[in-house]
């Protein structure tokens, strides 16, 4: 067993044999999850593709325990796990909050500000599919523009990503970081750093989704890494208001020659309509950003 | 109310089309005959690869992604047809 | 010497969670229940209530808050009207399929469009399907102790509870209370055991997806479909009339009041034309009856107190001997009639009871309801049964419907 070769929990949590797609982005990312999180955890989630990975009852194919609760509450449900949890002095546990870029950015997003605001002691993961999914690849307002959905089947996603990143930057967080299926002991690591932090905690996984984007699924990781280099995604944390690349973006950052954003589109089969137009504010859109978070990094 | 066990959407490997093999001749772990490599081990989405030497995958249960053959630097992880005998 | 005091019904009700030792609220503010709120909190900041007080963003998130606080074992208290009854009711369903002993008070306010402030019960009967116990109140001495009544049915039959009372009309009122004996509280609610124990000792997936068909686990052992879950709950909701029955009288026998169990009644014994409501309206129909009675007319009332599960065996025995009813209600079920009349008069079917049944749509919006309009109501009814009149349709009470 390679505990020394990763320096990652050997431990799974998740058993084989779950209902998780080929090449489930979501699948390989929350391995990782649950490995940092171990044993003295307690999960909560809406309806989504993790409840799918969680199982039918009467079985269910992770070995944390887990209470689920409806679309728009996931926060609210956390805020009363910590609550009664404290009120039953059981403060060994961490609670943790996992929904998808629909539950999170649209129809959780009132749940997960007030949660934050209110300095709710849990960390709260987005994996970002960028959609839908679990519905059959319907838009969210964290579909990239540009972008074929079931929703957007003709003109594309017309309206760019909604920036979440920022607006939960704006509830003044002890630690909010970024973090991708492509770049799992990245992903680890920040979350055992996050199991040590208290407050609220904000964690963004970047998840390729093979049905959703239309790639094969022996592409997951490379989609996800594509992501990194060109810059779509970048990998950081913000701890205390401090700003810090990590892992490949940190290289990518120091090097500065990370790859213009073609090399991603082109490869996905939901981009295929993507007009010249959205690509220009695309690739705009990711430079102007990078170029800030590079100021970030060196103030 | 639901409880842990392997398995819960059935005998996964049943999904496959195409099953991965691994030539351990090229397979980096096997010819340092030490703990190496093992990317196969850390992209599995499902977690059915065994970080052993020689490389054990679990074909009950691996849903054939082919992640594990695309991400092996030594190239060593083919996919198969289902129904092909291997390599 | 039991404590009396005069005190609102918002009082009242934060008082009674006070008492019974709630470890976590959740609540939001609304017109008329925000005092509720702020009393707890006072309460909880002031170091006289030991519990975590979460300021929740909205009612939706309020009561999901309850749910997975009292799912990890924590007993809970929250509180709302009108609007925010109806944007929580998605977790109103869920709350009670869980099976989670909750206790959330509805002081009761008339729902948009348009707008109203003020008082009618539309918003608890609109609830009614959701598999919730519902209490309606007749006076503030009744909010407090069916609050410390209701966690002791709920944590029994783990059916989360609905106190019902008017908006202003009690919320805002000031009535003379008896504040039960804390220790005596304390001796009366047993600790909250939880039904589903979430540990890392022994992990599950708590309110999974449920196939339309049974299926087995992992062992074999074949196990409830959605409908078996579904099923369980309407079974608690008919076990759970004896175990409000018993402990009404057993809070009578601790605390040496009884509001009777799942209804009461007022000279209902030798009535020939009864007076039906629930919460204030029905309080306010005991004046009305005497009113009548002096008349010489032999009135009487029957307060419906619990409207879930439906007293539909206490229903028939009210009404066995009596020669016809008016339900005065603050809702109805639009499109039909009364919800409180249509299952009045589907608890009749089956039995030899027949008499004429007519129903009063009253005080919609806060529109006041007096005891003399009530009795002239049932003047009214009285002289179209003895003309033979045929059944009405529901009639609005001091209501412009031309």
């Amino acid at each position: 067993m390679p505990e020394n070769l990763f320096k990652v929990n050997i431990e799974e949590y998740m058993l084989p044999g779950q209902r998780a797609c080929q090449g489930c982005g979501l699948s390989l990312a929350y391995r990782y999850v649950l490995k940092a999180l171990r044993e003295n955890t307690i999960l909560t989630f809406p309806a989504c593709c993790l409840t799918v990975l969680h199982g039918l009852y009467p079985t269910t194919s992770v070995t944390i325990p887990a209470l689920n609760c409806t679309f728009a509450s996931t926060a609210a449900s956390a805020s009363g796990l910590v609550a009664g949890l404290n009120a039953l002095n059981r403060t060994d546990i961490t609670v943790v909050a996992i929904a998808g870029d629909g539950g999170t950015f649209d129809m959780g997003i009132q749940a997960l500000s007030g949660a934050a605001e209110r300095g709710t002691d849990f960390i709260y993961i987005c994996y970002d599919n960028e959609g839908y999914m679990n519905t059959g690849t319907q838009r969210s307002s964290a579909t990239p523009m540009g972008a074929l959905t079931s929703t957007t089947p003709v003109l594309t996603k017309q309206q760019p990503k909604k920036d979440m990143l920022r607006i939960m930057e704006a509830h003044d967080l002890p630690y909010l970081a970024t973090t991708s299926s492509a770049y799992p002991i990245d992903l680890y690591d920040k979350f055992v750093k996050a199991k040590r932090i208290k407050g609220a905690r904000y964690m963004q996984i970047a998840v390729p989704c093979p049905p959703g984007w239309g790639y094969a699924p022996k592409d997951t990781v490379r989609i996800g890494r594509l992501a990194v280099e060109t810059g779509i995604v970048a990998l950081f944390e913000i701890e205390d208001g401090k700003f810090r690349f990590t892992g490949r973006s940190k290289t990518l950052a120091e090097k500065g020659n990370k790859l213009p954003v073609i090399n991603y589109v082109e490869r996905q089969g939901r981009f295929r309509k993507m007009s010249i137009e959205q690509l220009r504010q695309l690739q705009r859109w990711v430079d102007m950003r990078w170029n800030e978070y590079l100021k970030r990094a060196e103030g | 109310m639901a409880t842990p066990a392997i398995g819960e959407a059935g005998k996964t490997g049943d999904w496959r089309d195409m099953r991965p093999v691994c030539d351990h001749s090229k397979c980096i772990p096997s010819i340092k005959n030490k703990a190496a490599c093992f990317l196969c081990w850390l992209y599995c989405p499902e977690g059915v690869i065994k970080a052993t030497i020689p490389l054990e995958i679990d074909l009950e249960y691996c849903k054939g992604c082919g992640i594990c053959a695309e991400e092996c630097p030594g190239k060593a992880i083919t996919m198969v047809n289902e129904g092909e005998k291997n390599g | 010497m039991a404590e009396v005091q005069i005190m609102t019904g918002n009082q009242a009700a934060a008082l009674g969670a006070k008492l019974s030792h709630v470890q976590v609220v959740a609540a939001y503010p609304i017109t008329p229940q925000t005092s509720v709120t702020e009393m707890l909190s006072q309460s909880i900041e002031g170091g006289e209530l030991k519990a975590e007080y979460i300021r929740v963003e909205s009612e939706h998130s309020a009561l999901a808050v309850c749910i997975s606080a009292s799912t990890v074992g924590a007993r809970v208290f929250t509180s709302t009207s009108s609007q925010g009854l109806l944007y929580m009711h998605e977790q109103i369903h869920w709350a009670a399929g869980s099976r989670l002993p909750i206790v959330m008070c509805c002081i009761n306010r008339g729902v948009g469009a348009p707008w109203t402030i003020f008082n009618d019960q539309q918003d608890s009967i609109a609830q009614r399907d959701t598999g919730w116990i519902q209490i309606y109140c007749r006076d503030n001495q009744e909010i407090i102790d069916s609050i410390i009544q209701a966690y002791r049915i709920a944590e029994s039959v783990y059916v989360p509870v609905m106190i019902c009372y008017d908006g202003f009309v009690m919320s805002h009122t000031m009535m003379p209370v008896e504040i039960p004996d804390a220790e005596a509280v304390s001796d009366f609610l047993p600790p909250y055991k939880p039904h589903t124990v979430l540990s890392p000792e022994a992990p599950m997936n708590i309110n999974p997806v449920l196939f339309p068909w049974r299926r087995a686990n992992s062992e074999g052992v074949l196990c409830d479909g959605y409908m078996e879950m579904r099923y369980k709950l309407q079974k608690a909701l008919d076990e759970s009339r004896d175990v409000i029955i018993s402990t009404s009288r057993q809070f009578a026998g601790a605390f040496g009041r009884d509001h009777g169990g799942m209804l009461w009644q007022y000279r209902a014994d030798d009535a020939e034309i009864i007076l039906v409501g629930m919460g204030s309206v029905a309080s306010e129909a005991t004046t009305a009856a005497d009113m009548l009675r002096q008349e010489g007319i032999k009135a009487g009332v029957v307060g419906i107190r619990v409207f879930r599960p439906f007293p539909k065996e206490d229903v028939r025995a009210a009404f066995r001997k009596a020669k016809a009813i008016c339900i005065f209600e603050k809702g109805i079920s639009y499109g039909y009639e009364g919800a409180l009349c249509s299952e009045i008069k589907a608890a009749f079917y089956g039995t030899d009871i027949r008499l004429p049944i007519h129903n009063y749509i009253c005080g919609l919006g806060g529109r006041d309801v007096k005891a003399r309009e009530l009795a002239e109501a049932v003047r009214s009814s009285r002289d179209a049964i003895a003309a033979g009149d045929a059944e009405p349709m529901p009639k609005w009470l001091n209501c412009f419907t031309e």
